[in-house]
């Protein structure tokens, strides 16, 4: 990964020939692994971003000028205007321009805002992306509305359950009454049901005037 | 016709409801923090030791108590003696404030889960100041997972005393906590017994993906290696760990920590074993149930510390990287001039070339070391949210992850809310009053409706203090109590012998003299032991004190408890333990007063 730092602008006076120099006014210091075809490419890069923010089609890629290269790969660059001879345009118009089309010229170099570093020009973090409902409450109301799916059909299961238990025994405890003494109960319930619900009569106490012994 | 006791399906049901109940969040976030205290590999050894002086003949008398008892732990208890009637009711009073407060890890457990579901992670960045121009304050002090934690989740305030207001977010994600604990058990072992299958083995699955995963990463051998070495020691030789063994406290962790891993005196584990049939081999399951909670605690460590190897290896090639860079921009040296391997060299070669730069970047230069990294070793929530939410948004696909981890800390953490719930509701369930007047399903949702409502205070902006001073107070001592009389109510008061028969008739053999021994002199005078320890240590620290987090340094910050919250200390510990010398006095007063009543007639 290529690491390129930015230089500030210095705003020191400089003479005709030393335009570009560390520190000069409007320079700007760049840093990257680089050769003369990538230098080529900064150039274009400024002259565009410099034509885009003016307007006005008049910068040319000589009027970009590079200095004081090291091998870290960083350097100062000013760029001229060749309509007023000799003067740099101010550092606030470059940095301005540059701030407007740094997407484009990081994707030139194929690096990002760290490694392409415009010292001085910081980069604007961009906001996170904000939906309009938090995802969490999304899942979270899908999650409560099965949660409470659940309990309501385990609630009237159980209530439906419960009234047929309290329906059957109710039916018991009729008959017993309409019946009266005569019925015979085994546990609470009468044979004659028992034998309905395939219960089994043991065979050997059907003798029915022994059923009870009479006390 | 007398209602029949509800009985578990198979007794693969018990057994799983057993694990789920005793392998909770503590095996994860406990057990790798005092593994790695105490020596490592050594700590080991007391453990293991503790576990079968301790852990398995108390796990072992309680399920037979309640097997055999087929009672929840106040009718169990009053049962063996009517005087003991407190011992049940201080169980359930214990549990009580278990469930109150635990509930609101799920909680925060739910809290993370939902927000897994979007990229990046809300946790992996520091969201942005007001004007846009940096990151926000509080999280450029610290970092972004700890701001999520303490921020985002908690909203936490900075002393005990500022209460604020409820958190509405975490509330109703405590609501909902309680109502899928509700949904668990609403129909009492019928529908307790589907759950378990998936709280006992889903934790397991997710901490398998979790091992494949951590010992993959990157770095993660480093965290393998320190775990097994014992704090403060540069080499992991033997001498130097067995070194651990000689000092009390890792005996005492040990035994603590297979104390409270097991939930003993919950009454959790005796609710459970009633609904067993009478010839159920509790023995045996005592021993897996034991073997395994012990076995998932080691193998917890084990993930944990792959993945805080990755976490510190990451954050350390991070700070290298970062300290390569100063040196080479402020230098204008080559890229790839400085590397990782000849950084203290080339730091020599430029303090002597360059003598004024260098120490004008001195201040800013950080020695960065993977010890120290490692060190920032925690335990509890800090482990669970901060800590693995750390190292989950390094990896690839974050959130797959994340999800896995977060609904594993929720099986975890409602297995054991579950084992809670039941053992509150099964004594209720079992007297006669309440069960002819409500039905189960109501008994229950008042039960969880009253927690819910008291869990909210833990949702204020202070909440979490509230919480730390459950989490510390509300069980330790009272257990220990409860467990101590328990163990000398079936030996002396019950009978040694009359319990040996009760196991004959049960399982069909009388239990090994091993068991006996254990039950009737060594885990006695352990518990006796530990309960002296604590004593004594909390009389020798004086004014308790806390960890309040402060916005403002973006650390916390060492404080005293107000007068209040000592209070409420006090009533947490008092209100469980005086349940058992009160109980055994009001039934002497009653039975008194029915013996005056029957000679005056």
């Amino acid at each position: 990964m290529l690491e390129i730092l930015l230089l500030a602008f210095s705003l020191a006076t400089i003479a005709h020939a030393e335009l570009c120099s560390p520190g000069a006014q409007n320079a700007i210091k760049v840093r990257y692994t680089w050769d003369a075809s990538e230098e080529y490419l900064f150039k274009a890069m400024v002259a565009f971003a410099m034509r885009r923010y003016s307007n006005k089609a008049t910068t040319q890629i000589s009027n970009v000028l590079l200095c004081c290269m090291t091998e870290r790969v960083s350097f100062w660059f000013v760029v001229t205007d060749s309509s007023k001879n000799v003067t740099t345009v101010p550092g606030s118009e470059v940095e301005a321009a540059i701030r407007m089309n740094r997407n484009r010229i990081n994707s030139a170099f194929l690096l990002t805002d760290h490694t392409l570093e415009f010292l001085k020009i910081s980069t604007t973090l961009s906001p996170p992306v904000e939906s309009t409902v938090p995802v969490w409450l999304v899942v979270f109301s899908v999650v409560l509305c099965l949660v409470i799916a659940g309990i309501f059909l385990l609630i009237v299961s159980g209530i439906r359950q419960r009234r047929k238990n309290n329906n059957d025994s109710a039916e018991y405890g009729d008959l017993e009454d309409q019946c009266g003494t005569q019925v015979t109960t085994e546990n609470g319930i009468p044979c004659d049901i028992l034998d309905l619900k395939s219960g089994h009569i043991n065979g050997v106490y059907t003798a029915d005037d022994e059923r009870f012994t009479p006390l | 016709m007398e209602k029949s006791r509800p009985l578990w399906d198979n007794p693969l049901q018990f057994v799983f409801a057993c694990i789920s109940y005793a392998v909770g969040l503590g095996n994860v976030w406990r057990f790798p923090y005092l593994c790695q205290t105490y020596g490592g590999g050594g700590f080991l050894i007391p453990y293991i030791i503790m576990l079968i002086v301790e852990g398995m003949p108390l796990l072992y008398l309680e399920l037979a108590v309640g097997q055999h008892m087929r009672q929840g732990s106040i009718g169990a208890w009053k049962i063996i003696s009517p005087y003991l009637s407190g011992v049940g009711i201080a169980s359930v009073v214990v549990s009580f404030f278990l469930s109150m407060y635990y509930n609101v890890i799920n909680a925060w457990a739910f809290w993370y889960l939902f927000n897994s579901f979007q990229d990046p992670l809300p946790w992996a960045n520091c969201p942005l100041n007001s004007n846009h121009t940096g990151y926000d304050e509080e999280c450029a002090k610290t970092s972004s997972t700890q701001y999520f934690w303490y921020r985002k989740t908690l909203n936490i305030s900075p002393s005990i005393d500022e209460n604020g207001s409820i958190q509405w977010e975490q509330a109703v994600c405590l609501i909902l906590a309680w109502l899928l604990v509700y949904l668990c058990i609403l129909r009492g072992t019928e529908s307790t017994g589907k759950v378990v299958y998936i709280t006992a083995s889903l934790p397991y699955v997710v901490l398998i993906i979790y091992l494949i995963r951590g010992l993959t990463l990157h770095g993660s051998v480093n965290g393998l290696i320190y775990m097994f070495t014992p704090k403060g020691s540069v080499s992991h030789s033997l001498a130097l760990q067995l070194e651990q063994l000689a000092n009390p406290k890792t005996w005492i962790n040990a035994a603590t920590q297979i104390f409270f891993s097991l939930g003993l005196g919950f009454g959790s584990l005796i609710a459970f074993a009633s609904y067993n049939k009478p010839n159920n081999n509790c023995e045996r399951h005592a021993i897996i149930v034991s073997l395994i909670n012990s076995s998932t605690s080691i193998f917890a460590s084990i993930v944990t510390f792959s993945i805080y190897g990755f976490k510190a290896t990451f954050n350390y090639e991070n700070c290298i990287s970062k300290v390569i860079l100063l040196l080479t921009n402020a230098f204008d040296l080559e890229e790839g001039a400085i590397t990782a391997d000849n950084l203290n060299s080339m730091k020599d070669y430029l303090t002597s070339v360059y003598p004024n730069e260098y120490a004008e970047l001195l201040p800013q230069i950080k020695n960065c070391s993977l010890e120290a990294e490692l060190d920032t070793a925690v335990q509890g929530t800090g482990l669970a949210f901060i800590l693995y939410s750390e190292a989950i948004k390094n990896m690839e696909v974050p959130q797959l992850y994340s999800v896995l981890y977060f609904i594993m800390l929720l099986t975890l953490g409602i297995g054991s809310m579950l084992g809670n719930i039941t053992a509150i509701i099964t004594p209720l369930t079992d007297s006669k009053f309440l069960s002819t007047h409500l039905p189960k399903e109501a008994i229950s949702g008042i039960v969880c409706f009253i927690n819910c409502i008291i869990g909210l205070v833990f949702t204020t902006k202070a909440g979490n203090y509230w919480f730390n001073i459950f989490n510390d107070y509300a069980a330790t001592l009272s257990l220990l109590l409860i467990v101590l009389v328990e163990t000398i109510a079936v030996c002396y008061i019950y009978g040694l012998r009359r319990f040996e028969d009760d196991l004959h008739l049960m399982l069909g053999h009388k239990p090994n003299w091993y068991w006996k021994i254990m039950w009737a002199f060594a885990s006695p005078v352990l518990i006796i032991s530990l309960f002296i320890f604590y004593l004594t240590d909390y009389i020798h620290t004086g004014t308790l004190q806390y960890q309040a987090w402060d916005a403002t340094q973006g650390q916390q910050v060492t404080k005293d408890y107000p007068s209040y919250a000592l209070a409420v200390i006090g009533l947490l510990v008092a209100a469980s333990t005086m349940c058992i010398p009160l109980g055994a006095l009001i039934t002497f007063v009653m039975k008194r007063l029915k013996r005056n009543v029957s000679t005056l007639e």
